[in-house]
């Protein structure tokens, strides 16, 4: 199933991608050409098959509700002096409400 | 020294042939003179590598050092630019993380550099967040195949492969999401492994398709590679995913003779999309083989042909959640003069992320929205068990299962850079093994027209000892690993 610039523009709206105008045809071509790949899936018989999400069919691991992160509190500015935009150890975002 | 095992290199340093600031300022030297050619290095930390080396040399004087306690102690080593490495510019091959210097080191590179004694030698070019089988995706340019450099070295793991092949580094960890090891290992002749899913610890690797990522080592032998794989496996408590179960010793069962070993040779990978040279060398190989008391059969993996857009559906899907977080707001590029959070959102990644990242972020966007998650998703899902299940059938009669590692010899740069599904068909005998979580390497195997072939070998789980001791059982009586590209001896 083709897929069109109108869609490509709002998957990309989805993601949060801006995207130049003038590659979004290219997208739509190559895009379809990847679903066409993936189109050879629905004609496989998986009546009987149950999804696989993961390869170890393990239930997820648990472990003590402690704080376990290496870096710690103390990690605060070194995790800060690698953003953008900080102010008195707050990230800075454009204004969001009026 | 460029020539020389890693089990030679400790036993040169720990007989003080040569201190690990010589073998350092070797690697380091050849990496100036060379990689010019190749752009197989985003970073190279000199600096770091020579302090590192010098306390590699401290401990070796106190008789540190060998292979049952130390065996990486001294020896320089490269990091694919996929690991988190502290004070380090860790890119992940995007310019979205050009400006991000990681504040703490992934569990491989501490247990690696900080644990073992390793030294660092630089972080290794890539396909941009590790999407791509030819390292042409990089926002750092492409990385060019040291056997022929109008040729790609595969990817995503393609400067790690290409300074390992030129001799700029003895060994470059890498990392396998569906083929990105190996494939690159069988472009350039050198020996990848990949690990059974959850046998190395992910903390600190950049994530791209959670449920298919693996750590592994690109190294000039198979005896390298298990020297290097034995000390960055096991248990991690850091990675939700990392098995909790002790590694096998893998140095110590690489002499083991092979007769009596069941292979397989499933017919799905040897149809007509093999090209006939590769097909000759692999077919040496097996003959190779039963000189050493293999015993071979032909299997059927039926669903494997279907891997291909199995994987192009769940892997995107898995990406574009896990590509989420880069939001110009905590690190990574941050577009300047926007006005609003949803501009500052959608211009960050705009022009952050390179186009296949953009497509693959779109593809799995789309399998995931409303109305195709069944269709896409879901269906993926299902075939990915059947893919499964045709292993755990195989494995009941075989120990191995033999094939190639791609369908030929290293294309030329930009052959396939306009063509997505022609770049995604490179990697239809990889990427069932991700699929399945299996263990599987590659090895070479003969060359055409001068252009390293690789073998592939996929074990059952938790069988990478297996696969290292085939691996080198062969290499003690063939030399195609040996071999180094002309212009760099």
């Amino acid at each position: 199933m083709p897929i069109t610039a109108d869609q490509i523009r709002q998957v990309a709206q989805l993601a949060r991608l801006e995207l130049e105008s003038g590659r979004i045809e290219k997208y739509a071509h190559e895009l379809s050409s990847i679903l066409e790949l993936a189109d050879r899936l629905s004609r496989i018989d998986t009546t009987q098959a149950q999804a696989l999400a993961h390869p170890l069919d393990r239930v997820q691991a648990l472990r003590p509700d402690a704080v376990t992160d290496p870096v710690g509190e103390a990690g605060r500015a070194t995790f800060q002096s690698i953003a953008p935009a900080v102010r008195d150890g707050l990230y800075l975002v454009p204004k969001v409400i009026e | 020294m460029h020539t020389l095992s890693i089990r030679q290199l400790s036993e040169g340093l720990r007989a003080r042939k040569f201190s690990a600031r010589e073998l350092t300022q070797h690697f380091l030297k050849r990496i100036e003179q060379h990689d010019k050619k190749l752009n197989s290095f985003i970073t190279v930390t000199a600096e770091r590598a020579l302090t590192q080396a010098d306390a590699a040399d401290a401990r070796l004087a106190k008789g540190e050092g060998g292979p049952l306690t130390a065996p990486l102690l001294g020896i320089p080593l490269a990091q694919k630019d996929i690991f988190c490495t502290r004070g380090v510019k860790t890119s992940c091959g995007s310019k979205m993380l050009d400006t991000f210097v990681a504040p703490y080191d992934a569990t491989v590179v501490r247990r690696l550099h900080r644990d073992a004694g390793a030294v660092l030698l630089g972080k290794c070019n890539m396909d941009e967040f590790a999407m791509g089988s030819s390292s042409e995706t990089s926002g750092y340019g492409p990385v060019k195949n040291p056997w022929d450099l109008t040729r790609v070295p595969g990817g995503s793991s393609g400067g790690s492969a290409a300074c390992v092949a030129a001799g700029l580094a003895p060994a470059a960890t890498a990392t396998d999401t569906g083929g990105s090891v190996r494939q690159p290992a069988a472009l350039t002749g050198l020996t990848g492994i990949k690990p059974t899913y959850g046998r190395v610890s992910r903390y600190g690797m950049v994530a791209f398709a959670s449920s298919l990522d693996q750590a592994g080592v690109i190294a000039r032998s198979a005896e390298d590679a298990a020297w290097v794989l034995q000390v960055m496996a096991g248990f991690d408590p850091l990675d939700s995913t990392s098995v909790d179960r002790p590694v096998d010793n893998w140095i110590g069962s690489l002499d083991r003779p092979i007769e009596g070993l069941k292979i397989g040779l499933p017919k799905e990978y040897f149809a007509e999309g093999l090209a006939a040279g590769p097909r000759r060398c692999i077919e040496a190989a097996v003959a190779e083989l039963k000189k050493l008391g293999a015993t071979v059969r032909e299997i059927s993996l039926p669903h494997s042909p279907l891997s291909v857009p199995t994987y192009y559906v769940v892997a995107p899907a898995e990406a574009s959640s896990n590509l989420a977080r880069y939001d110009g707001v905590r690190y990574g590029h941050r577009a300047a003069d926007v006005q609003t959070l949803e501009e500052l959102y959608k211009r960050s990644r705009g022009e952050g992320f390179g186009a296949e990242v953009q497509r693959r972020i779109m593809m799995g966007t789309y399998v995931l929205s409303h109305g195709y998650y069944d269709a896409y998703y879901l269906k993926a899902q299902k075939v990915r068990k059947l893919i499964y299940e045709d292993f755990r059938r195989a494995f009941e009669t075989v120990d191995v299962v033999l094939g190639p590692t791609a369908t030929d010899v290293a294309f030329k740069l930009g052959a396939k850079t306009d063509d997505p599904v022609a770049m995604y068909l490179n990697d239809i005998y990889t990427i069932a093994a991700n699929l399945a979580g299996i263990p599987a390497l590659s090895l070479p195997c003969g060359f055409v027209e001068g252009l390293p072939v690789g073998l592939q070998l996929m074990g059952n789980f938790f069988d990478e000892g297996r696969l290292l001791n085939v691996a080198h059982q062969y290499q003690r009586v063939t030399d195609w690993h040996a071999r180094l590209p002309g212009a760099f001896t």
